[in-house]
């Protein structure tokens, strides 16, 4: 026992224990006195502040930061909204109070009881939004009645307003209210219940800049929960504001030459790989989504065949049809199966094994050589040069282009389109991969798929002399007083597999497509600028060999998609466009002046940098003859 | 074998004023969790009952062996409980930003409320072997400085900044009873003042904010400020009588955070008023002055310090909490022994209950 009693004597431990004593109650001391201060000195005051549960919170919303263009246009701002709602505990007798709002709401009573109960365990202190965004002349009723509305507030709020209503509505995006399985996975910190949040496009892709930090304010209220006074305030931080590459001309000239057709719209900056235009038709309102949809627009928008949520530019999965001719020249030439001055005949067939390949003309292109042939779209001539490649090296060039993987567009649901190789066949289906397969690869059917965007990127690459830009749509950031806190760069994201010789001569083509009354997109020559493009028509069903149904009989959901995708001007290009238009039936007629209208917009337009002077003398009008394409 | 006089000596006072504190805290949290609007939380009081069930026999368990027991298994009890710590840290529940909490299935305990005892345990293991009159040196404070800072970087690591704070407030107090002689004393408040600053120019601007936060709840007036001033309130407006027993308004509408946890004096201050809240203050003073009594009448060094360190702990968590709901200190998670919901920390208070009582009954055994 003895060990536990050595160094020290008893007493001298117990000496010590009357110091803790000492502080122990020195320190129950303080706390009776903060007791007796609180409660019986203080008493009366904290009890009538407690009695009416008198100090409150009331949130601050932040607004959201504001969208404009390239040029500083103002596209997405926020406006003023009135909100109305309840404050159970405020609103006594609550049957009489309901009543009377159901009535200047013009609501049914029930209703407005059912929006009542939806504040799944919300204290009764905390107001409960029955109405969002009433008319002016409803608030003006609500405040002249506001005295026989007690626990009835009207909070003002700010609320997303898309400035050109339905323009650029698929890259903009639209908000809605958080979900519940959203804040419980604490996807978007700070999120509560009822907030809005971006749910596509650019309110989406930048919630994070966009979003603003709530504040709030302690305030004191009366019996009948007004304001007294305000205690103290923590003011909102606004979003931050985001400028697009987006030219809003240029936008809205794209969505006007869209109206009425099905398609997609999308053109960059080949320098710099930023997107000026983005348009998808049909479109929507979203206004629309802002305050909830009602019933019947968002019936409409589901039932409509030709998908309007969709944003076909990136999420549309086509054929690239003829267009995908520029991959089989740019490989045919690199692999060496052909030279500049490999010349086929076109009989208007190509006959392989038991089977034959028609040209899309029927009399054929007699003997051509390259730049003829993506001059004139000759099948028969591509069909022989992805003959001699086969899929896999035409697989190879098509996935150093770009394709087969999302083009890196900072918008989410970009679609990935497909590359098809034997391999994937052999897995996908378990069918071996058959030597005419190669032939529809060759000239963009079969299995291919391509989104716009990822066509728009090649071409831009071909403008710019081989460099593969990720395409931008965010131009610069700014803090709400105007600092600019980061400006987007040109991102490279490859090199075409092209040699400077090869690329040359695809541009040649290219540029007699346009250019030259025999290429299949003379419509779309403009006089003073030289555009380069091709022409591309995806069949939308197997057309058989004897096929004779004519396109006047043909149901118009079975016509072709019309494709064209562009560059201007041929030397240093400074705007790259492709366009699907769909059952558009031929690249030529339906899509290539959509372009040609775009690329003299942007050239000519006093924004976009001076137009080269050199070309102003016009050449004859142009002849509206309709080559096929 | 089994000696007549510890049941003669038993401590039924001891017990009686736990039974008394124990009824307190049940009528409140009682109070608290059939005034939420939220029905999960009602199930809250049978678990407390529950827990203060298995709280009774961890005491009796405690009590029944002699507490050199504790001596000589103290750092096999200290580095169980390290362990633990390390556990949650790796494997431990995410609740709310933090992991806390170690799952047993229908249960989960918190290690950082056991490693309370661990270190009270070790430590007076440690000076009850080397205390002279002279008081502790720097040197010797080494091994003791180490014990401590190792859970006390655990259990900020989890975060949970109030146990942290605790542990070392009792290590603090146990090495002052103990005492630090005069020269290294003086050494060491100097190399505090001057670490302070130093830490602090090298904080991160949010760091500080926060900190600025801990110590000003007034600086988030929408977040710690306003729980401060609803409690504030209640408190208050429970005047000189209260509202009675279930009638406090600010609870039922959930004016107040985690009523039935860390501001759960406040519900009480609200229902009983000043003669109640005197009361209950009154009746925890009483009870850490009778452990100071035990410790007093203690005839080894070990058991002496055993007990103010217990002591310690529950003066603290007293202190800290009530002082925290009436706005008289930082706003920290300290639960209110006996009365906050919580089956650690029940568990653990009643381990502190149990080893009073055991040193109690045996201060005849060196007669």
């Amino acid at each position: 026992m003895n060990r536990y009693l050595q160094n020290a004597d008893g007493d001298w431990f117990k000496r010590r224990l009357s110091g803790v004593i000492f502080c122990a109650v020195v320190a129950f001391v303080v706390l009776m006195v903060r007791v007796f201060y609180l409660q019986v000195m203080q008493g009366e005051e904290l009890r009538r502040l407690s009695d009416n549960n008198c100090i409150r919170l009331q949130g601050i919303d932040a607004p959201r930061g504001l969208i404009f263009d390239r040029n500083g246009k103002r596209l997405v701002d926020n406006r003023p909204a009135f909100d109305v709602g309840v404050i159970v505990k405020d609103a006594r007798p609550l049957e009489q109070t309901l009543a009377r709002l159901a009535g200047y709401l013009d609501l049914d009573e029930a209703e407005l009881r059912q929006r009542l109960a939806h504040r799944n365990g919300e204290a009764d202190y905390k107001p409960v939004i029955i109405e969002r965004d009433i008319s002016r002349d409803t608030l003006a009723v609500l405040e002249a009645h506001k005295f026989d509305l007690p626990g009835v507030v009207v909070n003002v709020v700010p609320r997303r307003n898309y400035i050109y209503e339905t323009s650029a509505a698929h890259l903009l995006g639209y908000l809605g209210e958080v979900s519940g399985t959203e804040l419980q996975k604490e996807l978007f910190p700070g999120a509560r219940a009822g907030d809005f949040i971006g749910k596509s496009g650019v309110e989406k892709a930048f919630e994070k800049y966009l979003k603003g930090e709530r504040g709030g304010r302690q305030v004191e209220v009366n019996a009948n929960g007004q304001v007294v006074r305000v205690l103290k305030t923590v003011e909102a931080t606004p979003g931050k504001n985001i400028f697009l590459t987006i030219d809003k001309e240029l936008q809205r000239k794209a969505e006007t030459l869209l109206e009425g057709i099905a398609g997609a719209v999308v053109a960059m900056d080949p320098s710099t790989g930023e997107v000026l235009a983005i348009a998808s038709s049909p479109t929507f309102d979203q206004n629309d989504f802002v305050s909830g949809l009602s019933n019947e627009v968002w019936d409409g928008i589901r039932s409509n065949p030709f998908r309007p949520l969709e944003n076909k530019a990136i999420q549309g999965n086509y054929p690239p049809a003829s267009t995908y001719k520029i991959i089989t020249a740019i490989a045919g030439l690199e692999e060496g199966v052909i030279d500049e001055n490999t010349t086929f005949t076109c009989p208007g067939h190509y006959r392989m094994g038991n089977r034959t390949f028609r040209c899309w003309k029927r009399g054929g292109h007699g003997r051509v050589n390259v730049v003829e042939a993506i001059e004139k779209s000759c099948d028969v001539f591509f069909y022989q040069v992805g003959q001699k490649l086969g899929v896999d090296r035409l697989a190879w060039y098509a996935k150093a282009c770009g394709l087969g993987v999302p083009a890196g567009i900072d918008i989410a649901h970009e679609a990935a389109g497909l590359v098809p190789t034997a391999d994937w066949k052999k897995q996908r289906t378990g069918v071996s991969w058959q030597a005419g397969e190669t032939l529809s690869v060759a000239i963009g059917q079969g299995y291919n798929l391509t989104t716009p965007l990822q066509m728009l990127g090649l071409t831009a690459a071909v403008g710019n002399g081989g460099t593969r830009l990720r395409p931008l749509i965010l131009k610069s950031l700014q803090n709400p007083n105007g600092e600019t806190l980061f400006s987007c760069l040109p991102e490279e994201i490859g090199q075409l597999p092209v040699s400077p010789k090869t690329l040359d001569i695809v541009r040649r083509g290219l540029w007699r497509v346009v250019n030259q009354k025999t290429g299949t997109a003379w419509v779309a020559h403009t006089a003073g600028i030289d555009i380069c493009g091709k022409t591309g028509t995806a069949q939308v069903f197997s057309r058989k060999n004897n096929e004779t149904l004519f396109a006047k009989d043909r149901p118009a959901f079975l016509n072709s998609h019309a494709w064209f995708v562009a560059y201007a001007p041929a030397v240093n290009p400074r705007i790259a466009v492709a366009v699907i238009v769909e059952h558009g039936e031929h690249g030529s007629n339906a899509a290539s002046p959509i372009a040609r209208e775009l690329v003299k917009t942007y050239l000519r337009s006093p924004l976009s940098q001076t137009v080269a002077d050199g070309a102003v003398d016009a050449p004859p009008a142009a002849e509206f003859q309709m080559p096929q394409g | 074998m089994f000696d007549r006089r510890l049941v003669q000596y038993f401590d039924w006072g001891l017990l009686g004023l736990t039974f008394l504190i124990a009824a307190f805290g049940l009528a409140t949290l009682y109070s608290a969790v059939h005034g939420d609007p939220a029905p999960p939380h009602r199930s809250l009081f049978v678990k407390q009952m529950i827990w203060y069930g298995g709280g009774l026999s961890v005491m009796t368990a405690i009590f029944l062996f002699s507490y050199k027991f504790f001596d000589r298994w103290a750092y096999v009890f200290y580095f169980f409980c390290i362990a633990l710590l390390v556990w949650v840290l790796l494997f431990g529940k995410y609740v709310s930003g933090a992991r806390r909490w170690i799952d047993f299935g229908p249960v989960s305990l918190q290690p950082s409320e056991l490693i309370k005892i661990g270190v009270i345990i070790v430590l007076a293991r440690f000076y009850s072997r080397f205390a002279t009159t002279r008081g502790f040196t720097l040197r010797e404070l080494v091994t003791p400085l180490l014990l401590v800072m190792l859970p006390f970087f655990l259990i900020v690591k989890q975060p949970d900044l109030g146990t942290a704070l605790l542990v070392l407030l009792i290590a603090g107090t146990m090495t002052a009873y103990v005492k630090i002689e005069r020269r290294s004393l003086i050494y060491l408040i100097a190399a505090g003042a001057v670490a302070v600053p130093l830490v602090w120019s090298y904080l991160k601007g949010y760091q500080k904010q926060r900190i600025l936060t801990f110590l000003d709840p007034d600086r988030d007036p929408l977040g710690a400020g306003y729980h401060i001033i609803q409690s504030k309130i209640a408190i208050g407006s429970g005047m000189l009588t209260g509202k009675g027993f279930r009638q406090g308004t600010q609870n039922a509408l959930s004016f107040l955070p985690e009523q039935h946890t860390d501001f759960i004096f406040s519900v009480f201050s609200e229902e009983w008023g000043f003669l109640g809240a005197m009361a209950m203050l009154v009746v925890f003073l009483v009870m850490i002055l009778w452990g100071l009594n035990i410790a007093y009448n203690c005839r080894d060094q070990f058991g002496a310090i055993l007990c103010v360190g217990v002591t310690a702990m529950i003066f603290w968590q007293v202190f800290i909490n009530i002082g925290m709901v009436m706005g008289l200190m930082p706003v920290v998670g300290v639960p209110l022994p006996f009365v906050s919901y919580g089956g650690s920390s029940i568990l653990t208070i009643m381990v502190c209950v149990g080893i009073l009582l055991n040193v109690s009954m045996r201060r005849f055994l060196f007669e």
